[in-house]
């Protein structure tokens, strides 16, 4: 067993400072020895949107839950910067998983409220977050309807206000529209960058798809498999506001090239096996 | 393409199912009716003494004679019943969240619930009738048959959540209790639903049999009793008419309970949901 790693969450060591997410040698090994990542050197700035590419079983999933505290690095160290005198509302992290991930049992309106009834917030500001949340993602006439009654998107963006409804620091997804169809997902992805732009949000953002990475982020990170490693960075200098121009533009098509040509080695690699 | 296009049926979907659902209501009235006239021929026509088989009208006619007595047995039946469903119910439900809370209780204990369900409770009741007073063993016989499928079914609804949820939860820092309470109550309320669904009618079972092995004893005034009694005194129309009662008895239960657990899920399992969704 390695060293164990550490969290740590002040802004004091001036090496992280200005850093949201700082990965340093962080690796994960199975209990079966297998090497799922790493070592990985990660680090987000505040307010950066960073895509993670690469193909399925690289470990950029599991390098998100690394993150998020729902697995343990088996060594290195891991930093997330903390805001300054929280209340115990305000938490690090929101994640937002592949699936909607809502509670059947319970209507749109509680599964947005559900980080705030754990967190046993006062019912009146609750309520009122809750209200904020929905409404952000167009879904306040829905509050009372039940998940089933839902389509896959409005499903996605309830997932999405129960991840904000915390006022999060860091926006942790997941693959969050891999299963939507593409009209769906495009206008989820402009709705994604409307809130990233207005709430100035540090997101992480996984996908295995290459138009969707290099629409979003201001950085895609090509991860490459067995372990997962960083293969390749590449900056997305596109100027902001993004919107369906750039879907259309020569840049965002040449750009998608540069990242399908980085990310070649980590499925001819895989070919070879 | 020059094929005719064919006329359209005037819509058949909507009269199709609405007829489709009263032939299925029908269809077993027939057949009582036709069974229940085919019985009372046979008594008949072969002058069949009551004491050997009567006919419906017989049954019918000792039932309405000894509804004093037998409404009183089903009283007697239906409370003991209710009082081994409860324990049931509660030991079931008790024990799958102990288990779900410790391993190691799990491992201990869960071999002697297996034990306890596969012995036949025929042959555990005479046995319980000697150490424990009458009323407690006819209980504890049924709840000893309709403990189990509470138990197994919860214990699978409660290793049944999702696992995002539950990482989402952990996320969040939710405790023991909360998670208990808003994840894993709520997962496994279609499984524990469905448990006492089987519990209901085997507590039935449960009284039945123990009342009728305390039945030689000669204490007992449930319904099971009031079997066994007519037949020592080829009482058979009785028999008859309280054998009826058990089986209205086991599908009001069965009834009462599937209609409150669609009434519960009817909002969000698919279970409970209609086939067009």
């Amino acid at each position: 067993m390695a060293e164990p790693a550490s969290l740590t969450d002040t802004d004091t060591d001036t090496a992280i400072a200005g850093l949201a997410v700082s990965l340093r040698g962080v690796t994960k090994v199975y209990d079966n020895g297998v090497v799922a990542l790493g070592p990985l050197e990660l680090s987000v700035r505040k307010g950066e949107f960073v895509a993670l590419l690469g193909p399925s079983g690289c470990g950029k999933s599991t390098a998100l839950r690394l993150i998020a505290g729902l697995a343990a690095p088996t060594s290195g160290t891991l930093h997330l910067s903390h805001r300054q005198g929280e209340t115990r509302l305000g938490r690090t992290i929101g994640f937002v998983f592949q699936e909607p991930t809502l509670m059947p049992w319970t209507s749109v309106k509680e599964n947005v409220r559900l980080p705030l009834t754990l967190a046993r917030a006062p019912a009146a500001e609750a309520d009122a977050r809750v209200n904020e949340a929905l409404t952000r993602v167009g879904l306040s006439e829905f509050a009372d309807s039940y998940p089933r009654e839902l389509s896959g998107g409005m499903k996605m963006r309830v997932s999405l206000a129960r991840a904000l409804v915390t006022d999060p620091d860091i926006l942790l997804m997941d693959e969050p529209f891999a299963a939507l169809d593409e009209i769906t997902r495009f206008r989820l992805n402009n709705d994604l960058l409307a809130l990233w732009r207005n709430l100035k949000k540090t997101v992480v953002f996984v996908t295995h798809s290459v138009f969707e990475s290099v629409y979003l982020s201001q950085r895609v990170i090509v991860m490459t498999s067995r372990p997962g490693r960083i293969g390749a960075e590449i900056p997305i200098d596109a100027p902001e506001p993004r919107g369906e121009d750039f879907r259309t533009s020569a840049e965002y098509a040449q750009l998608c090239r540069k990242v399908s040509a980085a990310l070649a080695p980590s499925y001819s690699g895989q070919s070879a096996l | 393409m020059s094929s005719q296009t064919p006329p359209t049926p005037a819509s058949p979907s909507a009269t199709d199912t609405g007829a489709l659902r009263v032939t299925r209501l029908l269809l077993p009235i027939v057949v009582l009716a036709v069974g229940t006239l085919a019985w009372e021929l046979v008594v008949r026509l072969n002058n069949i003494p009551p004491y050997v088989l009567p006919g419906p009208l017989a049954v019918l006619r000792t039932l309405v004679a000894d509804w004093p007595v037998l409404s009183q047995s089903l009283l007697t039946t239906l409370l003991t019943t209710l009082e081994g469903f409860i324990a049931a119910t509660v030991g079931g439900i008790g024990l799958a969240l102990l288990f779900n809370q410790s391993k190691w209780l799990e491992y201990s204990l869960f071999p002697y619930a297996v034990i306890l369900q596969v012995t036949p409770v025929i042959a555990i009741a005479p046995l319980l009738l000697i150490y424990l007073p009458q009323q407690t063993a006819v209980i504890v016989c049924a709840w000893i048959v309709g403990f189990f499928p509470v138990l197994s079914n919860t214990t699978l609804g409660l290793n049944s959540v999702d696992r995002n949820l539950a990482g989402l939860f952990q996320l969040y820092g939710a405790s023991r209790m909360q998670t208990l309470r808003l994840l894993k109550l709520p997962s496994a309320l279609p499984y524990i639903l469905g448990g006492l669904r089987i519990a209901g009618g085997l507590s039935l079972i449960g009284a039945v049999v123990a009342e009728i092995a305390a039945g030689t004893a000669g204490a007992g005034s449930g319904l099971a009793y009031r079997i066994a009694e007519s037949g020592y005194r080829l009482n058979i129309p009785r028999m008859f008419a309280a054998l009826l009662l058990l089986s209205v008895a086991g599908i009001v239960i069965y009834g009462l309970l599937a209609l409150i657990s669609h009434l519960v899920l009817r909002r969000w399992h698919e279970s409970a949901l209609g086939k067009e969704n």
